[in-house]
């Protein structure tokens, strides 16, 4: 079995902060991460990967010092890591990261092996956005399924999976054949701590480079200029202001909680 | 079913003492693993922010080289703080603006990262995101270290603890007690963010070069030291006081910050930035007298970890430095020696911290710690009084100088009594040069 | 896998698109709330443009949809029925629903941010080559240009961008729900229905689905709630999690949890809010005994009022709360609830 794990470098959104004077994100000194739903999508790949053996290779597109995420990838038992890095990607949107990703895997599969198990992350926690691993997808025509929670009955021989994911009223469970992609949800899986030989070894490997030289890429549809969507502002929302604080005795204050509540309160019971 | 994982040398801890000794080590030719905690070396790490260079000589050629320094330090100042008031003095020196420099101020999350690259570019192997547990110990003598991970046991010839000021390593070879809580400082430091040109014009310096002030005083009834050192585009303005005094007075860290950034000296140089970075750590303090016994039979200790720590000159990750290459240094000779790592051995390791200026200088002020705790009117009643007597003599009020001294030794006799005073000064005088 | 739709039959030049189209989601024939809501939307937006409101439906059967489509100010229907779309599934609706674009060119193409919304969306606008502006929260025409400005939210709420689709149609976005209100028309029209076709079969769809679980426990959309009653680790223990299902029962709303407290087994995961949990906007949240650290405020600090109960008054959820009760939520909440139930017997007064 082969899996391909697309994964993020994002800055850790909790420790990103806002400069209500300025309009801007205060970034620096913010760590970047791994994007927390990639920790479970290399949890599952490797946990297929102990049962029926292959490897785990993951990919990024992303500066110079995403290879952090990408050794934390490897720490966690992946086999190989990818940086496709390249100035002519900087300021991609969803639809040209996808491109350069799809183009990305191409290149991997041919020096790699076909891929059966493509993951990605549900959203990366930047951006949110949640559109390129259906993005990924439609490129390579193959089945998709978003929101995964479960992953059973992994079956090489006969190319098929069966998977459950989330839906807008519960869960369904799918049959896919493979190959396929999935993107997945924290609930995936729980992640485990590796044992210490497999960060030695992370330690000790290398990350493979991949830019626009040695990836056969049409220029044409990468990066800022060749995004359809730009950017035309970026501003701080307006900050919340604490309100009112309610005093008096608890019963004063319930009293007070439970006059604002009534408008909500269930009419029929 | 895994093979045992063995190396010649673990080092545990990838801060200043630990990195050293693996660079040292590594440089030699020696299998060196460094087993640290955070998800990054320095991502755990605080510090005030001075390094100096001096110690770097023996460890790296070529320092600072692109190292991620902030400025290099031209003028240092020291003020003594009252309500309202600072009395301070200064020293600023051109040759402070000649290479190499004296010391520059650091981040260390960044200046730790960069250490490790140099680390690993010399061959060690460094792991994070691991907690070594204990020693594993035989017949004795220390043979390698457990970690938190599965599979997680590591062999080695010998064991360099440079765990920092809380080391667990020491503690579980009992080779340290429980940290007495008027040997240790807790820290808590902000960095705040302003403009290039705007820490230029405040401190009087050019870019690139920096300026640090130390304060103590009565501002803070004479329990705590304060600092503020410039980066290139932040500040960082830091408090620190004896874990006693927090405890019986009290007090909340973050409410000497607060305290600090509100005093008249101080306000003014951080007004109008911002906020970037929030950290607390400890600081040993003990001084020479906290120090835990050095080596063990396959084992020694350095950096904070054996509490090395000159509290007086905020000194430590150059002793950080020092003691890390001295170990490693030990290793490399005993090694050449047949390679008995037994405590008798490694005691070359406290006969080379002896040579050096580590244990000299920590010898030197062993007093002093302990001084200050038990004289607390040291840093309160003369601080105030100092403040006292530059205000009467700076004031130009009618009164005649002559008049205005007597009146300053009036108080002094008053609050302190000249026999006291006399004796204070000796006592600080015999404790410090 | 044989893809039914032609890229090259894509039409590049801009100005050939017009109208704005709104996918009507379903589920077993039933719409989806934001449906109507992005209608509501559209109308709006077309009445800039003087253009038409496109409505677009995938499924089994969809047509009855229409008399609720028209109502709410759609000019056109367009759907496509087949026994293959009884299910969502992307393949299949990405393509019927790229085919459609491809013929009829809209010039806008808003999609509800659920679950399905998401899915489809990054896949169609994928097929179609186009730009898509995900999860917005604001929806406006450039007066100048005539462009759709998208605003969404980045780093989780800390940052708003406003997003423009210049050189390729259609200008695609996704809208979470509640952001707009479902206004009816008031003279509905009867619309044009246009009935697409599909030629793909159950044999060419390679995705089947084994099974469906509609569930109340183990899955929820909280985005569905006006009212949300949540709590944190304060809430002491799982027992204690009881109050604050029967606040939210009271309230005809859903409860929730923090992250701690779905890690400290007061609450399911799927009753998560914030960063890794759910985003909810509802017009009412209530928290108990959750701190607000960032990543739990991301996902709830643009609901419209915010009350709190949280026993340290330096709690940064109070930063972002419209009524602050510092007090002991193991306390309060019983009381309240009490209150509530007295209120309830009472005929009420305050209520229109
Ligand atoms: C606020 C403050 C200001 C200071 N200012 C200055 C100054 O201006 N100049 C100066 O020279 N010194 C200063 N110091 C002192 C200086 O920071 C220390 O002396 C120095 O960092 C000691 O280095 P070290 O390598 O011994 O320990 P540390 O830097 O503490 O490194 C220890 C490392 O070990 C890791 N570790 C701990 N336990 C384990 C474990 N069980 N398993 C694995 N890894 C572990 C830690 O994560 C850490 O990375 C200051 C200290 C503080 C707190
Ligand atoms: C990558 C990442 C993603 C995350 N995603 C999420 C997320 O999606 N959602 C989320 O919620 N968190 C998330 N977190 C975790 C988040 O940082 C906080 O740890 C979490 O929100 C804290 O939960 P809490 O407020 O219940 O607990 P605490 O922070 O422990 O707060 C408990 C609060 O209860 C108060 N309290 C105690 N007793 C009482 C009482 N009797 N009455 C009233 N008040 C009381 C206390 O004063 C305190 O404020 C994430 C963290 C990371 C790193
Ligand atoms: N630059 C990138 N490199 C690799 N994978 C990415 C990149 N951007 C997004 N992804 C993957 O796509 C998922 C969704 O990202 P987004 O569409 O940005 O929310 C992430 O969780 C990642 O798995």
């Amino acid at each position: 079995m082969h899996a391909l794990v697309f994964i993020k470098q994002v800055p850790d959104a909790s420790q990103v902060r806002v400069n209500y004077e300025t309009g801007t994100l205060i970034r620096e000194g913010v760590p970047a991460i791994l994007n927390p739903f990639e920790a479970h999508a290399v949890e599952e790949a490797v946990k297929l990967r102990e049962k029926h053996g292959g490897k785990v290779t993951v990919l990024t597109m992303g500066p110079p010092q995403a290879t952090e995420a990408l050794k934390e990838c490897l720490s966690r038992g992946a086999d190989k890591a990818y940086l496709l890095s390249d100035r002519v990607f900087a300021g991609s949107d969803t639809l040209a990261t996808s491109y350069a990703l799809f183009e990305g895997a191409k290149k991997i599969i041919e020096m790699e092996g076909e891929v059966d198990l493509f993951f990605a992350g549900k959203q990366a926690i930047d951006g949110d956005t949640a559109q390129t691993g259906p993005g990924i997808a439609t490129r390579f025509d193959i089945p998709l399924v978003t929101y995964l929670i479960k992953l059973d009955d992994v079956n090489f021989e006969k190319k098929r999976a069966v998977a459950t994911r989330l839906t807008e009223f519960g869960q369904e469970t799918l049959q896919v054949p493979l190959p396929a992609f999935f993107t997945v949800e924290e609930s995936l899986n729980e992640l485990s701590h590796s044992p210490l030989p497999w960060l030695i070894k992370a330690a000790q490997s290398k990350i493979e480079r991949l830019s626009s030289e040695n990836v056969n890429l049409d220029r044409e549809q990468c990066g800022l200029r060749h995004s359809p969507t730009k950017v035309k502002k970026a501003f701080t929302p307006e900050k919340r202001q604490r309100g009112e604080t309610l005093t008096g005795s608890v019963e004063e204050m319930v009293q007070k909680t439970s006059d604002i509540l009534i408008p909500f309160l269930k009419k029929d019971l | 079913m895994s093979s045992k994982l063995k190396y010649d040398v673990i080092v545990v801890g990838a801060g200043p003492a630990g990195l050293s000794a693996a660079i040292v080590l590594a440089k030699a030719g020696v299998r060196v693993i460094v087993i640290e905690r955070g998800r990054l070396p320095g991502s755990k790490n605080v510090m005030g922010g001075v390094f100096y260079s001096d110690c770097m000589k023996d460890v790296l050629d070529d320092f600072p080289g692109n190292a991620p320094v902030e400025r290099h330090v031209i003028d240092q100042r020291i003020w003594i703080l009252d309500q309202g008031s600072s009395v301070g003095f200064n020293h600023k020196n051109e040759s402070f603006n000649k290479k190499p420099y004296n010391c520059h101020t650091i981040f260390r999350a960044q200046f730790d990262r960069w250490l490790a690259g140099e680390a690993e570019k010399a061959g060690a192997l460094i792991i994070n995101s691991t907690v070594v547990k204990e020693a594993l110990v035989e017949n004795g003598k220390v043979i390698g270290v457990k970690t938190d991970r599965p599979q997680g046991d590591v062999f080695a010839n010998c064991v360099i603890a440079a765990d920092g000021v809380n080391s667990l390593f020491a503690k579980s070879l009992g080779l340290r007690k429980k940290i007495k809580p008027d040997s240790v400082a807790i820290a808590v430091k902000e960095v705040i963010g302003l403009d290039e040109k705007v820490i230029n014009d405040r401190f009087n310096v050019k870019n690139d070069e920096g300026v640090t002030i130390e304060m103590t005083g009565s501002y803070f009834n004479g329990e705590a030291m304060a600092f503020l050192y410039t980066n290139k585009k932040s500040v960082s303005l830091g408090v620190g006081m004896v874990l006693k005094d927090v405890i019986n007075n009290k007090v909340n860290p973050n409410d000497l910050i607060e305290h600090l950034k509100k005093h008249p000296s101080v306000a003014p140089l951080i007004e109008g930035g911002e906020t970037k970075e929030f950290l607390a750590h400890l600081i040993p303090e003990g001084g020479y007298k906290a120090m835990p016994k050095l080596v063990g039979n396959g084992v020694m200790l350095a950096g904070d970890a054996a509490m090395m720590v000159d509290a007086i000159h905020r000194e430590g990750s150059n002793l950080a430095i020092t003691s890390g290459k001295l170990a490693a240094e030990t290793y490399l000779e005993v090694s050449q020696q047949g390679g008995d790592f037994s405590e008798k051995s490694l005691s070359l390791y406290v006969k080379k911290l002896r040579d050096s200026f580590v244990l000299k200088d920590l010898k030197k002020y062993k007093g002093v710690p302990d001084l200050l705790q038990t004289n607390k009117h040291l840093l309160l009643q003369y601080p105030k009084l100092l403040n006292q007597a530059a205000f009467e003599m700076l004031n130009v009020d009618g009164v005649s100088k002559k008049d205005k001294e007597k009146l300053i030794w009036k108080t002094v006799k008053k609050e302190i009594g000249i026999g006291n005073l006399v004796k204070d000064l000796f006592k600080l005088w015999r404790n410090m040069v | 896998m044989g893809k039914t739709i032609d890229l090259t039959k894509k039409d590049h030049e801009i100005s050939h698109y017009k109208n704005i189209w709104v996918f009507v989601e379903q589920t077993d024939g039933v719409a989806h709330s934001v449906s109507f809501e992005l209608l509501s939307k559209a109308r709006e937006l077309a009445k800039q443009l003087d253009c038409q409101v496109g409505a677009v439906s995938i499924g089994r059967s969809v047509s009855h949809l229409a008399e609720e489509v028209f109502r709410f100010g759609a000019d056109k229907f367009y759907i496509v029925e087949d026994e293959i779309f009884k299910d969502y599934r992307t393949e299949p609706f990405r393509d019927a629903l790229s085919k459609l674009v491809i013929r009829y060119k809209p010039e806008i193409f808003l999609i509800g941010a659920t679950t399905q919304g998401r899915d489809l969306s990054g896949s169609v606008a994928t097929e179609l080559r186009t730009g898509l502006t995900a999860d917005t929260t604001k929806q406006e025409i450039d007066p100048e240009t005539g462009m759709l400005m998208m605003t969404r939210p980045t780093f989780g709420g800390s940052l708003m961008a406003t997003i423009v689709c210049p050189k390729d149609r259609p200008q695609m976005s996704t809208v979470r729900p509640g952001v707009f209100k479902a206004i009816p028309v008031e003279l509905p029209k009867e619309g044009e229905i246009i009935r697409g076709k599909t030629n793909l079969t159950e044999a060419l769809i390679v995705k089947k689905i084994l099974k469906k679980v509609v569930s109340s426990e183990g899955n929820i959309n909280l985005g569905f709630y006006d009212v949300i009653v949540a709590g944190g680790k304060g809430m002491g223990n799982k027992d204690n999690f009881n109050m604050i299902k029967e606040l939210a029962e009271l309230l005809g709303g859903a409860w929730a949890g923090s992250r701690k407290a779905v890690e400290l087994g007061y609450a399911p995961q799927s009753r998560q809010v914030g960063q890794t949990g759910q985003t909810v906007h509802p017009k009412l949240y209530i928290a108990c005994g959750i701190s607000g650290a960032i990543q739990h405020l991301v996902g709830m600090q643009t609901s419209d009022v915010i009350i709190s109960v949280n026993t340290d008054q330096n709690a940064p959820v109070f930063d972002v709360s419209t009524y602050c009760i510092v007090e002991d939520a193991i306390k309060f909440v019983p009381r309240l609830i009490a209150e509530l139930k007295e209120q309830k017997l009472t005929p009420v007064k305050n209520e229109q």
